[in-house]
Order: C-alpha cells, then structure tokens, then sequence
C-alpha cells in the first residue's frame, strides 16, 4: 500500500512539474462534488483520488492523517468506529467528497458557529509545490507555532498554492447527549434568542432558522443538556428526525437548494435581518443566511456590506464574480503570495480570484 | 541613515514622551522575557494612536529602518528582541479596550491591552476570553496574536487562531490592512490564520476582535499521583481515549513539585514521581459527572492517589503550584532555560526519560511541566549564565530536546514561538524548500523586508552553519534522521 502511495505520489509530482515547465494549467481535482464552487474552472484535470487511503489515525491524540484523495465518508466511518466526529461537519455535494477537496474549499456545517471552521481543525499539511516540491507545513501535534501557519492558509485556497497532498486534522469525541428542539419564532427574534442563549453558555452545537422554526441543537454531558432543554423549552425532536434536518441543513439538501438563483451571505452573528423581501434559510446562529431568488434588481451584495458582511453568490449569474470582491491591498496580497507559489500561473487559474 | 536623522524623523510628528532615544531610556527595552538575548534598540518609540503608528510606519518604510514590534516584552524566544539600527515600536499605550458587546460576544481590542483585563472587563457580563497564557496579567493581546499564544485551556477552548475573529492593522509599508472581521469565512485565502503567530513579521496590528464566551458557572480540578512517568503518560492518553475534554490536563514531575511546593504550598504529593491536574468545568452537575468519569479512567490507569478539588480555595491553590513553576526554577538556579517543543501524546513517557538521560550527558538539572493534553513540553532547563560553559550545555541540551521532537513527529514550539531564539532548530525542522516557502510569505507582506528582520526564518548560511557545528561537536543526536 505505502509503495502503491509513494508510486501515485511520484506520478503527481511529474505530471505537475512538466506542466510547471511548458506552463500547462492544471485544474486540480478530487471527486468533483464541488466542480460549481468558485470563479470558473480551468486547464487540464489533475485528478487527484488515487493518492488516498488513511496514513495514521491513532484516537487517543485526537489526530487523523489522510491523503487527499481519501473519501470523506472512509474517514467519518473511521472515526464513528472509536466514537469520534469532524466537528467542523464539511458539507458534501450530492456525492462523496474527497478529503483534499473538503480542505480545499474550506467550507463548514452547522456546528461551526460553535465547534469551529473546517480551518480551525488543520494541523497539518503536506504541499505539492509547482516545481514540483513536497513541502511539510505543522504536523500532527495541536499546538505547534513553528514558521508561518501555511496549513491553515491552504485550508479554503482552492488549490491556487499548490497541490494539498496530506492533510492532519483534528478530532473530536462525539458528544454524550445531543438534543435538538424546535420552536415557532419569527427570524429575528430566533437570531436573538441564539446570540442570549449563546451568551448564558446553553451548550448549542447548531441554530437554524427556516419557515418560521428555529431549530436548536443541544450537545455535551446530559446534565448539560438536560438543563438547557428546560431552559429553552420548545418542542423536543426525536433523534432520527433530528438528524434528518441537521442533515439536510449541513448538505445544503432543503428545498430553497432547488432554486435557480442562490445567495450566501455571511454577517455578524447577532446583524438584525437584512431587509430583503424573500425570508432567509439562517444558519450558525445568525451568522449565514442563504437567500433564494431574491427580487430583480436586489443589490444582495450592498446589503451584506451593510449589514457587515459579505455575499457569495452560490447558484445564478453571479454579478462581477461568484465571491464578494477582495479590497485592493488583499487582492495584491493575494497576487503576491500567487506568484510565490506558483509563478506561471499552473494550478487552477481563476478559480479563487479573477485573474490568479 | 544617522540615528539621529530618524529620530528627528519621528519626533517630528510624535510628542516627545513617545519618542525614547537617550540610552538609559532604551535601555529597559533591550530584550524581551528571554533575558539571554539582547539588543539596545536603535530608538523606541510609543505611539499613544492608531494614526501615530500608521505615521512611524510610513515614515520607517521611506526610511528603510527595520521595525521590530513589542507588546508587554513578556515574549520567551526573543521575538521583540531589537535591531541595533531599527525602531523598537511598543503598543504599550495603545491600551483601550474599545468595545465590549454582550450579546454578540466580542470585544475590540487596542494591540497593548493585557490579556487578562479583557476577562476582568467582560466578567461583568458572564463572559471571559479562554486563552490564558501563564502571564496573562501582563503580556498583551497584540503580543498573543503575534505568537499564537496557548495557556493552559487550550485543549478545550482553543489557541489565540481559534478565539481571534479579526485584525486591522497596517503593512510595513503603511498601508491599512483588515483581515478576518465579525463576519465569518469571508472571501479569499485565510490571510488571518497567516498573521496569527507571524511573530511581528508581517503586518503591525491595532485593532484586535476576540471571541468571548460563557464563563462556566463551576469548575473542579483533580489532582493525581503517579509512581512513574510512563503511568502518567498513559493516563493522559487514557482520559482523551476515554472520550473526555478536560478543560485543562497538565503534568508536572517530581523535579517541578519539589521545585514549587516549599513557597507556593500547593499540597502536592511529593512522593509522586509525576502529578496530573485535570479540570472539568460546566454547570455542577456536568462537572460532577465529568469528574466521577475521570476519577475512573486515571484509578483505572494506576493512580497512586486521588484527590478532587473541595472548594475554589483549594482548587487555586493546586492551580498555584502550577503557575509558578518558572518563578521557581529561578530559586533554584541562577538561570533557567523554559523549552517548548510539542509531540504526539503517546511519547510523553519516553520523551521524559530521554531528558532524563540528557541531564546526566550536559551536567545540567531540568525540571518537567507540561500541558500534558496538548502534547506540549515545557521542559525548564537550570543552568548558570555567569558560567559560559553552562550557558552553552543549556543551549545545547535544549537543541537536542527540540531534535527528539521534531523525530517523534512533533514540533521546537508549541506555543512560545521561534524569535531568534529557535532559528537553529528551524533549520531541523524545515527543509530548505520550506524555508523558502516562508520567506516567500514574508516577501508578499513585507517586500522590503523592515519588519523584524532576521527573526523565525534561518538564512541558508545559518542552516548550513549550524549542521557543521552539530557534527563538529560530535554530539548530533540522531544521525539516521534525513539531512539536506
């Protein structure tokens, strides 16, 4: 298996050292479950699952490492096995997503208003440069500030720095108790009541809101979470129809996901509601809100600026690009770090920004 | 450009308290907690305002005069350690804490603001900010983003990357700069993962937005005995195996109890050849639960002895013991030498007793703390600094520490950081690509290369250097760990 591994990865780094040197873009490629995702695609398929499998996984310290190509659900059954969980909750798309492409995207469920970003669990990566260099950035420690934090840098890249060929990450034992509770509350208010709860220590690990329910997820030891059902009241949901919602949720699976034009918008997580005709699908406690079809001539973008935040436009024709548009001195950042990394331009142009 | 030029320079839009340039006034600035390394700063100056430190930064970068950045100087790798030509810029006065918001959770920070006033500020509210470095009262925020500081909560709240929402600040260059902010995932690559432990090198930072959270209404700490390090080492990886997030789970041994215990008076059990200290917090009864599972797990593991926390006295004063472990390796000895290398759980045990056998090797004493659930080593080495021999078997008793960790798949700095203090020891740890690979981040940030020069990124010539001076002392460690 380790000789197979070394042999795929040998693969890579020729393939991508060639097209270092006749400047042959590559569109980096896992699953392709995410092939929607960013500015526009680009340059020959770097198809990347056959670098995959678990390299170590040891439970008492927390640490899973996989190649990039591993399939997200080889991991989470990996891990259920010893009663652990990505706490970041990634999203997949319809299919399996592979691991590589779940770190790349960098995008979180719901529990990431309170467990933390898929960026947060990154402890480590290795990196296929474009001359073809295998670089090693953090390891599988959970502090470790030796050097600059590259790993967490390339989580949410896109792969315009380079290949992430192995990725460290940490984990989590899945909570003793989880309780999920719903109550009927116009939006604003359940985004209020989130942010209070919040701030009294209610153990939520997801707080939605959508067609008039807000939908609490309480998680931790079963005192915890006993206490806080009391507390909160509403109605108590059973676990299977729980896990449907919260599923649901997390894979962008409800009906408004049917619709031809999608916005996501990212606020503070207390921001009152936006003022957009159409009512939210609100995620993170407040801090997501995806809005379907939102009027004609509706400047979704100005109004999350407004409101302190920014807006993806996830499905439709995206007005000036998919992303909410960097302000000058980060865009040139990013062109600087680009050229660094990968000076002819090789590895998924345009896919995160425009031009790069 | 004459020193007295960029004095002048700077003078001519800051008040002349914030512009230090007579020597007995720089004097105090010349080095950081890591006392070993010092440097009189060129000038110091002390920007009261955000428009002043934008000000000092463009004037530096027409200057071309290196700025090295300095919070509270509690700093241990020398990372604010001075450039003899440079501008030692402290954030001391830009100490304001700005806003706190309840309900939304955050606070505002000027750089200067010490870490534990922003607890002491959103107590009021039921909220507190989880990174707690040992010296929270005094090292300051923007010194904690700077290193990525840790404390000895981490392991269930997080480092300061995890409770760091936002940063504003400038680039060497002057240039505003805001990354991150109190929308979540924004646009773009993690520029604020970047500038979290960039140890001043990157941008200057003057406004910090922190993350605030429920104060847990209880807390209990467990104390227990080991008769062996080994015993202790597994219990630590028996209590996360068990599926337990302790809200702190450290280790001291036997070297650091006895080191400790006559001021601090602790209560520890001095026979024990290793104590752990695990924390449960939450409401009452979540903490009871917690703890009656720990209590199984570790008697399960071997304990000698257990014993729980009766009250938030006693719960203090176990933690006490803990806190001052560094001040009490300076009662002991002259000097002392704190390291910081982080390895997977799993080898605790076997990491101790290889110090162990290094303390006979250098004739020199070392005494363990450690936050054992995270992995982090803070072997504290004792050492006399009027004794050049004993200086240079600490200094290499420690590289050859920080080499073991980085074998056994860890890192040299888990939370301190690599200043100029560990640029030997990157060169163990990165290849000379890597290497590259953060200088090409510098350059992005800082093409001109002003800010902190000469920290946490090793020239080829020092990595060079520094391999023929580990062979040449016949003492490299592991000679069949991969060379470039």
């Amino acid at each position: 298996m380790a000789a197979t591994a070394d042999a795929v990865l040998a693969e890579l780094r020729e393939r991508v050292s060639a097209a270092h040197r006749t400047r042959q873009a590559l569109r980096l490629r896992g699953c392709g479950t995410k092939d929607f995702y960013g500015e526009s695609l680009a340059g020959e398929v770097l198809d990347l699952r056959a670098h995959q499998g678990i390299v170590d996984y040891e439970p008492s310290e927390l640490v899973i490492t996989a190649r990039c190509g591993t399939p997200l659900s080889e991991i989470e059954a990996a891990l259920a096995a010893h009663g652990q969980f990505l706490a970041f909750e990634p999203p997949a798309f319809g299919a399996d997503p592979s691991i590589g492409g779940v770190i790349a995207a960098g995008l979180s469920g719901p529990r990431r208003a309170y467990a933390g970003a898929a960026r947060d669990f990154v402890l480590g990566t290795r990196l296929l440069t474009a001359n073809g260099e295998l670089l090693r950035f953090g390891g599988q420690v959970m502090k470790n500030v030796a050097g600059f934090d590259v790993s967490r840098l390339l989580c949410g890249s896109l792969g315009i720095l380079g290949v992430i060929t192995e990725i460290s990450l940490k984990v989590l034992p899945r909570p003793r108790a989880e309780q999920s509770l719903r109550l009927e509350l116009p939006a604003a208010a359940a985004v209020e009541s989130f942010n209070r709860w919040s701030a009294l220590g209610v153990p939520i690990s997801g707080a939605a809101w959508w067609q008039g329910s807000a939908w609490v997820r309480l998680s931790g030891a079963p005192p915890a979470v006993r206490a806080a059902r009391e507390r909160i009241g509403g109605e108590a949901i059973d676990a299977a129809s729980a896990q449907t919602w919260w599923d649901a949720l997390r894979h962008c699976q409800l009906p408004l996901f049917d619709s031809r034009v999608i916005w996501r918008v990212s606020v503070p997580g207390a921001a009152p509601p936006l003022g957009l005709p159409a009512a939210p699908l609100i995620d993170w406690g407040g801090a997501l809100r995806w809005y379907a079809d939102p009027a004609e001539g509706a400047d979704v973008r100005a109004m999350a600026c407004a409101a302190g935040g920014t807006a993806l436009c996830w499905r439709g024709a995206a007005p000036a690009g998919r992303f909410h548009p960097l302000p000058p001195v980060l865009a040139r950042l990013h062109r600087r770090l680009k050229e660094r990394f990968d000076p002819h331009g090789i590895f998924n142009p345009g896919r995160l920004l425009a031009g790069l | 450009m004459a020193e007295a030029d960029i004095v002048a320079a700077l003078r001519a839009f800051l008040p002349g308290d914030c512009v230090l340039s007579r020597e007995e006034e720089r004097r105090p600035y010349e080095c950081d907690a890591l006392t070993a390394f010092r440097q009189l700063p060129g000038v110091v100056v002390l920007p009261r305002t955000e428009q002043q430190l934008q000000q000092v930064l463009l004037t530096c970068s027409r200057l071309k005069v290196p700025v090295v950045a300095r919070g509270a100087g509690t700093g241990l790798s020398g990372g604010s350690t001075p450039h003899a030509r440079g501008v030692l810029l402290s954030c001391a006065r830009m100490n304001r804490i700005l806003e706190i918001d309840a309900h939304a959770r955050i606070a505002r920070l000027e750089p200067g603001v010490p870490n534990l006033r922003v607890s002491e500020a959103a107590a009021a509210h039921g909220l507190y900010y989880a990174p707690d470095p040992s010296s929270q009262v005094a090292c300051s925020i923007g010194g904690n983003v700077a290193e990525n500081s840790g404390g000895v909560h981490c392991l269930k709240y997080g480092l300061t990357v995890h409770n760091v929402l936002g940063v504003r600040g400038y680039t060497m260059e002057g240039e505003p700069l805001e990354l991150g902010g109190r929308a979540p995932d924004g646009p773009g690559l993690d520029l604020l993962a970047l500038a979290i432990g960039s140890e001043g090198l990157l941008m200057i930072v003057a406004e910090v937005t922190v993350k605030l959270i429920a104060r847990p209404p209880c807390a209990q700490l467990v104390m227990a005995s080991f008769a062996d390090v080994h015993s202790a080492g597994n219990a630590v990886a028996a209590v996360i195996a068990g599926g337990i997030i302790p809200a702190a789970l450290e280790m001291m041994d036997r070297k650091a109890t006895a080191a400790v215990e006559p001021f601090a008076h602790a209560g520890y059990d001095l026979s024990a050849a290793a104590i752990l200290l695990i924390e449960a917090d939450g409401t009452p009864e979540e903490v009871a639960d917690q703890v009656r599972e720990i209590e199984q797990v570790l008697r399960s593991a071997g304990a000698s002895t257990l014993r729980v926390s009766g009250s938030e006295a006693e719960r203090l004063r176990w933690w006490s013991g803990r806190k001052n472990a560094f001040p009490a390796a300076g009662r002991l000895s002259p000097d002392y030498y704190c390291m910081d290398g982080t390895i997977p759980r799993r080898h605790v045990g076997e990491v101790l007793q290889a110090i162990e056998r290094m303390e006979a090797r250098y004739a020199l004493r070392c005494m363990n703390v450690f936050h054992a659930g995270d992995g982090n080593l803070h072997p504290v080495i004792l050492f006399d600094a009027n004794d050049h021999d004993s200086w240079e078997r600490a200094e290499r008793f420690g590289a050859e520490i920080l080499e073991l960790c980085v074998q056994l798949g860890g890192t040299i700095t888990g939370e301190h950081g690599v200043g100029v203090e560990k640029l030997n020891s990157m060169c163990v740890q990165f290849s000379p690509a890597e290497r590259a690979a953060f200088a090409a981040v510098k350059e992005a940030f800082d093409p001109a290369g002003l800010l902190n020069p000469g920290k946490v990124i090793p020239t080829l010539a020092r990595c060079a250097e520094y391999g023929r001076m580990r062979v040449h002392h016949g003492a490299l460690a592991h000679a069949d760990l991969p060379r470039f």
